[in-house]
């Protein structure tokens, strides 16, 4: 593989770090101080390009991409309004822990300070934004921050990386070696959990009466998803999942409760709030999860494992930290149990929960729900699908009602929600994923956000089913202005501005279809999943003033549960 | 509590400001910063005075750690360790009182720096308590102006272990 030095430029030595890295995809758009580098790339053959129509999209893109294959998405954009245009991206790579490697130009070494035209301090705008990011001052340094920028993304908790490339770095040349190993002092991840903890754990798993799983997108990014169904299987352990969990265990097993938190299932709350042991995994106590941090879990002793140590006694203080791989610890957790644990007593309350308030809506109406549209999916797929779904009412639809089999089979904004985020993000995976559909389900609003990414779609003929989902709001904050706001509609109507969806696909070269009754459902998805040489969109029509519920209100405890509607309106 | 952290950090660029940047990000107070060289060229060593209950000096501590261009975090805090301070004074006399002040600043083992037909520059180096309790005093003089300079503080003599060249962390 070691090759002899050889004098290259910038540009070159990019691009071979990138052949090192192994990077097959890379999303980026070119502008005036990258041209060097889109120079270099016109020759390049062992990686696609994808060009987007705008930078935001291409670091979403990006991380539909990396959340989809467990890769490192790669971003390639131009200096000043080509790097501000992926903050949002990296915003909310960083607050869902996904690993991305951004390139950005830069003005000139020299000019930078100057106000030079399309100068921005990217590297300063993305510092709290990034887990890393660098300026390369020297061509010398191009390699090994390269290497390193792929290093720090992808392993410990993943994260964003920014790398700055002023333009004279990238034409001036120098001797070229990739490095075979790096030494970064301060960033050693700990991977191993303590022994006597993990003992410990396996302990308070073998004295509880009443313990629950409590599963965040840690396990999944770790890969632990086996480590977790044996553990789970083999001692009969009730699972909940967070929203990035979702996937890591099945959702269709009697074992798994649903998700957890404001929108979370009846069952999966009350076993948070009754049981006496509860094992955080890869999962960070977010506020949308806890509600009030004082009353969450608060009989139960907490264990929590993260490769984080940032994570821990975070948001929640906890009895038993274990900092390590989630996939490692798992799987000694295991071998320190010798006989299958049982707890039958807890099951027949967990059961009892189950039956009291299960998901339910509305369905002997005749008019079309989201949650009939997101079963209907599940219905045609089997589960075996990429979902990748927007921000709002829909994503917790999709999230109770679309039984995850798979872990990456759902992609989703959820630290940061990022309206916008589910067009191209759908586009990343959809290169990344060649053997299961991947379906892009939006809200009428966000689907706004980044619809010029519809070209981008049609341009590779990527089979992207499109979902919209229109209720003619911005229905989830529609829904906090119904429950906490006096019923003020503030600027949530969309019904008056609204396109025709339809007629907006076709114009960009998608086949169209439109929904308006639960009886087309099913023909027209068969019809819409025919067609695999090109994306296709569906507007699904459905009611517009429907709630999501259950609905723990923000910062309460799960005795304010909402469980339906209180007023009978529509 | 008042807490001392020693954040021993990579010399490179922008790693200064990761730190300013992540105590604003995440709310965390910082009373002083100091930062320069230490035996090693690449490296810089950062003294913090900060504040707050445990649990946000655990987090203050685990945050510092995660950030890639720190290479070790120590909390310095208990007295056992070696912390010193210097702040410049300078104060209004009169005729009567030049020589109090002059006293007061022996005291203190201070110097007279610089002194003009109106005030005297005292120089004083020690823990920051010692400051105050001069600063204080001072204050009943007329202080004109004053700069601090933060602390800066190193972990008392463990003996350090034969280790060829690599002791160089250990004294942090
Ligand atoms: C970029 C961005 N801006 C604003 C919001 C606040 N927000 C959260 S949900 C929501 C409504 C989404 O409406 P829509 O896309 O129609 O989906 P629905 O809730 O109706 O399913 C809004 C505006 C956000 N999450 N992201």
């Amino acid at each position: 593989m070691k090759k002899a030095k050889r004098f290259m430029t910038g540009a070159e030595i990019f691009f071979e770090c990138l052949r090192y890295e192994k990077v097959k995809h890379i999303f980026g758009y070119p502008g005036g101080a990258v041209l060097k580098l889109y120079e270099q790339l016109y020759d390049v053959d062992f990686l696609e390009h994808i060009l987007v129509r705008h930078e935001q999209g291409a670091t979403h893109a990006a991380e539909g991409y990396a959340k989809a294959t467990g890769k490192v998405g790669v971003v390639l954009v131009t200096s000043g309004p080509g790097a501000t245009n992926t903050v949002t991206g990296i915003a909310d790579a960083y607050m869902d822990s996904v690993p991305l490697v951004v390139f950005t130009g830069q003005v000139a070494s020299h000019l930078i300070g100057n106000d030079a035209f399309q100068e921005a301090d990217i590297v300063g705008i993305t510092r709290p934004i990034t887990k890393h990011n660098f300026l390369v001052r020297d061509v010398k340094e191009l390699a090994i921050t390269i290497k390193q920028a792929f290093y720090i993304a992808s392993t410990g908790r993943p994260g964003p990386v920014l790398v700055d490339l002023p333009k004279d770095v990238i034409n001036s040349s120098c001797d070229f070696e990739y490095p075979e190993e790096i030494d970064l002092k301060g960033y050693k991840p700990v991977y191993f959990g303590h022994q006597n903890q993990i003992k410990k754990a396996a302990e308070m798993l073998k004295k509880a009466k009443k313990p629950l799983l409590y599963v965040g997108g840690g396990v999944i990014m770790s890969g632990g998803t086996n480590e977790l169904a044996i553990l789970a299987k083999e001692n009969n352990l009730p699972v909940t999942m967070t929203l990035q969990g979702l996937g890591s265990f099945s959702g269709i097993e009697d074992q798994s409760l649903g998700m957890l938190g404001m929108h979370g299932t009846y069952c999966a709350n009350m076993a948070v709030n009754n049981c006496d042991l509860l094992i955080a995994l890869g999962a960070r106590f977010d506020d949308r999860v806890t509600g009030n941090p004082d009353t969450f879990a608060k009989d139960a002793y907490k264990i929590h494992v993260d490769i984080d140590p940032t994570a821990i006694d975070k948001n929640v203080t906890v009895d038993l930290p274990i900092v390590g791989d989630v996939k490692h610890v798992l799987a000694e957790i295991a071998s320190e149990l010798s006989e299958p644990l049982k707890y039958d007593e807890w099951w027949d309350q967990i059961n009892s929960w189950k039956d009291e308030c299960p998901l339910l809506y509305e369905d002997n109406d005749g008019r079309l729900r989201t949650e009939f549209v997101i079963e209907s999916l599940f219905n045609k797929t089997k589960g075996n699908a990429v979902i990748v779904s927007d921000v709002g009412q829909h994503q917790m639809w999709t999230a109770q009602y679309f039984n995850f089999t798979n872990p990456r089979s759902f992609i989703t904004s959820g630290g940061l929600g990022t309206m916008g985020f589910s067009v191209p993000a759908s586009i990343g995976a959809s290169f990344g994923v060649k053997d299961k559909p991947v379906i892009s389900i939006n809200g009428d609003g966000g689907f706004q956000m980044n619809i010029q990414e519809l070209v981008t779609a049609v341009a590779y003929k990527l089979p992207i089913k499109f979902v919209v989902i229109n209720n003619s709001f911005l229905g989830m904050v529609r829904q906090w202005q119904e429950l906490f706001h006096l019923e003020k509609y503030s600027f949530t109507d969309l019904s008056a501005s609204n396109p025709d969806f339809v007629k907006v696909a076709e114009a960009f070269g998608l086949k169209a279809f439109l929904v308006e009754s639960p009886k087309e459902m099913k023909s027209t998805l068969d019809k819409a999943f025919e067609i695999n040489n090109g994306p296709v969109l569906i507007e699904c029509r459905v009611v517009q003033e429907d709630m999501v519920f259950p609905m723990i209100p923000p910062g309460a405890s799960v005795e304010s549960m909402i469980v339906k509607r209180l007023n009978s309106k529509q | 509590m008042k807490h001392i952290i020693s954040v021993l950090l990579e010399n490179r660029f922008g790693a200064f400001n990761r730190v300013a940047t992540m105590f604003s990000g995440k709310g965390f107070n910082i009373q002083s910063i100091s930062i320069g060289e230490t035996e090693m060229p690449e490296t810089s060593r950062m003294t913090l005075v900060t504040s707050g209950d445990d649990k946000i000096i655990e987090q203050v501590v685990k945050q510092l750690n995660r950030l890639i261009d720190t290479i070790k975090v120590v909390d310095l805090t208990q007295s056992s360790n070696i912390i010193r301070e210097m702040a410049l004074i300078t104060v209004f006399y009169q005729k009567g009182t030049r020589s109090e002040i002059t006293n007061i600043c022996n005291i203190f083992r201070g110097n007279i720096v610089d002194i003009n037909n109106k005030t005297l520059t005292l120089e004083i180096t020690g823990p920051p308590d010692k400051i105050d309790a001069a600063v204080n005093v001072l204050m009943g003089y007329g202080i004109k102006e004053m700069a601090r300079s933060g602390a800066v503080a190193l972990k008392r003599g463990e003996q350090i272990k034969d280790q060829r060249k690599e002791t160089t962390f250990t004294q942090l």
